[in-house]
């Protein structure tokens, strides 16, 4: 029967084990991961397994790394989303962290666009570090990327997106992500793109600012192919500053809906209903 | 007549505009998304589209963070 090892289609006997195989191709390797999950018991394995075997802190061959990267990935779910191309517009606190997640699943290409540089007050939420001060947000953004992920592909576009640049710089995206600061600025941007590239869906952020409950953040359909995160209400401004760990939550429910969508799956979880 | 917005049912006066509907509702109009029986309307229009009986809105306000 064939399995993959590694990502490598190998034939093997009927009868073979996860510890077998793992003591014949790499008797050092120590994590052993079956269909996604790590393993500590010998299983017998079946056709079409997906096995990556690991040798703790060693430093895999770039032929082997991009196989290990993915080996806690669903298999068939990895595979339908390295195809895939997202747009972050504005790549603060809600993109940063939203690009993270995305290359940490293994997207296939992410197109980042913000006019904006990294600042000392950026560093309160937003995914950088001090070294990186005074760079372009988009290039800080695209070599943390790489030091995570070198198998996502990058493009990263250091302009102000307008009504009339926004459908051009996302041409190729499946799905759009708004996560831009101002509230102007969301409104036009949602314009543009759903006016300009209709069907296809974008996430976008309204609510998140302050320490009030997470629970509160939800994703909800706000729209044809328009998904909102957010409470709705809890807008930045004095007295209510924009804080990681909400930004953070926010961020991470449109990462995931982003998710979903490339999965199928609608975002809220409930029927499609188009 | 009556629309509805936002899956509510609400009554207003005929040949009322979006502009005068996002008044009527104190929203800003430089910082909302408006779809009306499911087509993205263009700030721009929103001065001249005139509502219908039963005109199917969804609208969103946007505030400030990310």
């Amino acid at each position: 029967m064939r399995i993959y090892l590694n990502e490598q289609a190998l034939d093997i006997e009927d009868g073979e084990t996860l510890f077998s195989l793992r003591d014949r191709s790499k008797p050092d390797a120590d994590i052993l991961i079956r269909n996604g999950f790590p393993c500590d018991r010998d299983e017998s394995l079946q056709p079409d397994d997906r096995v990556v075997l690991i040798r703790r802190g060693e430093t895999p061959s770039a032929d082997e790394l991009e196989a290990l990267l993915m080996a806690r990935h669903t298999p068939g779910v990895h595979a339908r989303i390295k195809q895939s191309c997202v747009g972050i517009a504005g790549v603060g606190g809600l993109g940063s962290a939203v690009a993270i997640a995305l290359a940490r699943v293994g997207v296939g290409r992410l197109v980042l666009a913000d006019f904006d540089i990294v600042e000392p007050s950026n560093l309160n939420r937003q995914q950088y570090f001090v070294d990186q001060l005074g760079f372009p947000k988009v290039t800080a953004l695209a070599e943390n990327l790489r030091r995570i992920n070198p198998y996502v592909e990058i493009e990263a576009r250091h302009i102000r997106l307008t009504a009339d640049n926004t459908a051009t710089v996302f041409a190729d995206v499946q799905v759009l992500v708004e996560a831009f600061d101002r509230p102007d600025q969301k409104a036009m941007l949602l314009e543009s793109f759903r006016l300009h590239c209709p069907g296809r869906p974008v996430v976008a952020a309204s609510g998140l600012a302050g320490f009030g409950p997470a629970n509160t953040v939800l994703t909800r359909r706000a729209g044809r192919d328009f998904y909102l995160v957010g409470d709705g209400d809890s807008a930045a401004g004095p007295g209510e500053g924009l804080m990681a760990p909400r930004v953070g939550v926010a961020a991470h429910h449109q990462a995931n809906a982003v998710l979903r969508l490339l999965l199928g799956e609608d975002p809220t979880g409930a029927t499609p209903c188009n | 007549m009556q629309l509805i917005i936002n899956g509510e049912p609400r009554q207003v006066d005929e040949g009322l505009t979006i502009a005068g509907l996002l008044g009527l509702m104190q929203l800003d109009t430089a910082r909302v998304a408006v779809e009306r029986n499911r087509d993205v309307v263009p700030r721009e229009q929103f001065s001249s589209i005139e509502l219908l009986e039963e005109d199917c809105l969804e609208i969103v306000q946007f505030v400030g963070g990310g």
